[in-house]
């Protein structure tokens, strides 16, 4: 591998940019593939969209030509907005499952490093916060605060994010409220509400099973990419 | 604005702390490969895409199996460190060498191993 290629994959993982590598597996020439970019091109670049999705590298034949597609995503993210009860029971399952996570609150009786040690908290208002982390389509969004004052702005930003999944908490009625409130905005039906999968789930350790179901079914079988994926349908 | 982070327990070894180190470790002047899982059948415990890096004192970091077949690619990549000539290593269950350096969980995996250049 060039230094210059290895330089490149480790730039755009920090710009949490999906970046993919091709390699052929008998002359060794590599070339690099950001797929998600509008001007992206490439024969394979249908399959290399799924893969990306699943985060799955491969090898692909033709004319007995073997290459290696190499996807490099964006680390996983779960940002929970609500340092509540069942966010507790939430922190912990995402990190096993492999997602970085941050609660945002602004209550600091709420979030604080004694009721959420070893996670990433943030004090500052929903919107602000959110915006400042810029979900991208490895993001997950899950607002729980229950509070309109906090939920509506944080769902602002996550909207048009290329998120790829938001869930809100909140009964049917609740959740029927939230709608008109927020009729406003774009792509209302991208929200997941009432949140997580109906599975009877009653404590707040069962709910945050239930969101993380949720979330794991749109990582692996949805069809709601974000922006980026979506325009290229 | 509060932050405390350490990082998830279970994950998988980070790439990008992969690649990263393996920058460095050449910035030392270390001379170093990288090997990857480039295909797998049957039940083996990385998946393709998964990384391992190697110098010229042995050094290793990531992981391309459950421990079994590391230290055979570590003795490859030393001379694909000084020939520069990448190579595809196929370990399986029917394979002596696999035997011989024990991967016994049923499956077979192709690994790409290359020199990391200087340019």
């Amino acid at each position: 591998m060039k230094r210059s290629t290895l330089d490149q994959l480790v730039r755009s993982q920090q710009e949490k940019q999906t970046i993919v590598l091709l390699t052929d597996m008998e002359t060794g020439q590599q070339d690099t593939l950001f797929p998600l970019s509008p001007q992206a091109e490439h024969p394979l670049l249908e399959q290399i969209l799924a893969a990306v999705r699943d985060d799955r590298s491969f090898i692909y034949e033709t004319a007995g030509k073997q290459t290696f597609v190499q996807v490099y995503n964006p680390p996983l993210r779960l940002v929970i907005v609500g340092a509540v009860h069942i966010s507790q029971f939430l922190v912990p399952m995402a990190r096993m499952a492999g997602y970085d996570v941050t609660v945002i609150d602004p209550r600091r009786a709420f979030g604080n490093a004694e009721r959420f040690p070893d996670c990433s908290i943030l004090n500052d208002w929903p919107d602000e916060a959110l915006a400042e982390l810029k979900p991208d389509h490895r993001t997950a969004v899950v607002i729980l605060t229950h509070d309109p004052k906090l939920d509506d702005p944080a769902l602002e930003i996550a909207l048009p994010s290329p998120a790829f999944y938001i869930g809100a908490l909140g009964s049917k009625r609740t959740h029927a409220k939230r709608l008109e409130r927020l009729k406003h905005l774009p792509r209302l039906d991208r929200i997941d509400g009432p949140v997580g999968l109906d599975i009877g789930a009653k404590s707040p350790a069962e709910i945050a099973l239930s969101i993380l179901g949720a979330i794991t079914a749109a990582l692996r079988q949805g069809d709601n990419q974000g922006d980026n994926q979506g325009d290229k349908k | 604005m509060a932050s405390t982070k350490t990082p998830a327990p279970m994950s998988n070894t980070p790439i990008p702390d992969l690649l990263l180190t393996a920058a460095l470790w050449q910035d030392q002047g270390r001379k170093v490969a990288l090997a990857t899982v480039v295909q797998t059948w049957g039940s083996s415990p990385r998946p393709p895409g998964s990384i391992m890096i190697i110098d010229d004192r042995m050094t290793m970091l990531g992981s391309v199996s459950g421990g079994c077949i590391e230290g055979a690619v570590i003795q490859e990549a030393q001379e694909i460190m000084i020939d520069g000539k990448a190579r595809i290593l196929e370990f399986g269950v029917g394979d002596e060498q696999a035997w011989d350096v024990g991967l016994a969980c049923g499956g077979t995996i192709r690994i790409y191993v290359e020199r990391l250049e200087h340019s």
